[in-house]
């Protein structure tokens, strides 16, 4: 892998760009690897690259059925933050941040983590009582978060609007300076270089038909649109999908497949200086360095693979996003689109071994996995190299649903889900 | 948006005026406090999620207000048929989505757009 940098910039400058390699090979498939990945998004590239540069096992395919990044991580909004409610989600979403700051540097490749805040609006009485439980609840477990009056929300970002009249007045805010936003794509890219670079085989439309077991029970590989390929260990890292592979192995899955869908407006001069969530009204937003803001709409109602949502859910989210920041009702949208997204009963993911001998998953990140995505390929990395969990990520068992010993974002509703 | 056939209103109205209730035919043992945490397991949290053909629950609750059950296909989202609460879950033929719906269905699909912003 040759290095990126200012020189090798300047030196290509000179030669007219003629000397830049492909990031990532395509190789073909071989006969068996220590591991495979089912699934190259952000998840399972960061996944096969924690597994190559920290446990040393570089055996490793990562398979995908379409292009790698075009899932979920193609599609969502970019936000990141880890001001979640409890120590298990706090140390995992934290963990990720942490790996965030410095992402940059360790992958050689500019993920643009540009961490300009992340305020989350209240709106009403509970909203107060809930998001300053938060920050208290973050600042125990060492996490910045902190609480705003609306004048201070409106300083931070000046399109709010806070006017008592509003239809949704701001009454306070609680704002996490170090989340932000990186740039989606280059994550799975930059994650992907890494990852081949250490030997690591990406192999795209390579779509996983079955997982073949030993009479015993123990995985033995995978069966593919491109022939079987034997592995120790298969990690199904698959969003939307889980549930369809995990059944190609027996095991059926708390799960339940969702569109979520987002948008884009046209490119304008930078106005928005951070994101902006909003729970009780459902609306997040923030602005590209391109220049088009960012709105992540809520799930639709029931289950689906379709990759797309009903237009009211957009529209809702728009009605909010316009009653808030008023100076946007006069932007056009540019486009929108949906992509699939698993969720779990707690609203937190699964993380763990399962049932099957040699069979790991990573799933269950529901409306907001982007912002996990070191910290997730970090801790599950561990989880399949050592068979036995990371610290981290030991409370995110699929066991949990039996034991009772539930993580329960979704009642804590640090984000609108 | 969904157009959904409520089976006891016999009209097809927009999504709006229904709520998704989940998975149908998921039985709730009448003896919720003697059943193992394995089967407690099974009937709360473990979910089908089928990439196909699903059977689930709807409610016409700005209608009737009553529960009813679909069979959609959750690739196209085209709906297959409704039936009534407390009716067993009809067999269909193998290949359902490809052969013609043997009831009144609703097909609304959004156009598919992708986005990589």
């Amino acid at each position: 892998m040759r290095k990126y940098s200012a020189f090798a910039i300047a030196r290509e400058a000179m030669r007219g760009h003629k000397g830049w390699e492909q990031q990532w090979r395509s190789p073909e498939p071989k006969a068996s690897y220590d591991v495979i990945i089912v699934g190259a998004g952000g998840h399972g590239l960061a996944t096969a690259y924690y597994l190559a540069k920290e446990h040393g096992i570089t055996n490793v395919a990562v398979l995908d059925k379409g292009w790698l990044g075009g899932g979920n991580t193609g599609r969502n909004t970019t936000i990141i933050r880890s001001n979640y409610l409890y120590d298990e989600s706090a140390g995992i979403y934290d963990h990720a941040l942490k790996l965030w700051d410095g992402l940059s540097q360790d992958l050689n490749y500019n993920v643009m983590y540009s961490p300009r805040g992340v305020m989350m609006l209240a709106h009403n009485v509970h909203d107060v009582q809930v998001l300053k439980r938060h920050v208290h609840a973050n600042r125990l477990n060492g996490i910045d978060n902190e609480w705003l009056t609306p004048e201070e929300a409106k300083e931070f970002c000046p399109p709010l609007n806070i006017s008592r009249n509003a239809r949704y007045p701001v009454v306070g805010a609680t704002l996490q300076r170090r989340g932000g936003t990186a740039r989606h794509d280059a994550v799975a890219w930059g994650y992907a270089r890494g990852a081949d670079a250490r030997g690591v085989d990406i192999i795209q439309n390579c779509e996983v038909t079955g997982i073949r077991r030993s009479p015993e029970g123990h995985v033995l590989g995978v069966e593919t649109s491109r022939g079987f390929i034997g592995a120790k260990k298969v990690g199904v890292v698959a969003a939307g999908h889980t549930s369809v592979l995990m059944e190609m192995a027996g095991v059926r899955m708390p799960l339940e497949s969702y569109p979520l869908q987002a948008l884009v407006s046209e490119p304008i001069k930078p106005i928005f200086p951070c994101v902006v969530m909003s729970n009780t009204v459902h609306a997040y937003i923030s602005q590209s360095d391109k220049g088009e803001l960012v709105i992540g709409a809520g799930t639709d109602q029931y289950t689906s693979y379709s990759q797309t949502g009903g237009l009211h859910i957009i529209n809702h989210t728009l009605d909010a996003i316009c009653e808030m920041f008023p100076i946007f009702t006069r932007m056009k949208m540019l486009r929108s689109w949906g992509g699939i997204v698993d969720v779990t009963p707690d609203r937190s993911p699964i993380l763990a071994k399962t049932p099957v001998k040699g069979l790991y998953v990573n799933c269950g990140w529901g409306t907001g996995g982007f912002k996990a995505t070191p910290g997730s390929g970090n801790v599950f990395a561990h989880t399949i190299a050592r068979d036995e969990p990371h610290p981290i990520n030991a409370p995110f068992t699929l066991e949990r649903f039996r034991t009772g010993r539930l993580i329960d974002e979704a009642a804590a509703a640090a984000v609108a889900h | 948006m969904l157009l959904i056939r409520c089976p006891y209103c016999e009209e097809e109205l927009p999504e709006l005026e229904f709520r998704n209730a989940g998975e149908a035919h998921v039985v709730r043992s009448s003896h919720l406090a003697d059943v193992s945490d394995q089967d407690f397991e099974e009937f709360f949290f473990i979910r089908t999620n089928p990439k196909g053909i699903i059977y689930e629950r709807w409610r016409h609750i700005h209608g009737c207000a009553r529960f009813f059950n679909a069979v959609r296909d959750t690739v196209s989202d085209k709906f297959l048929m409704t039936y009534k609460a407390g009716e067993p879950k009809p067999l269909l033929v193998s290949e359902p989505a490809k052969t013609a719906p043997a009831k009144p269905k609703a097909a609304a699909k959004p156009r598919s757009r992708k986005g990589d912003a």
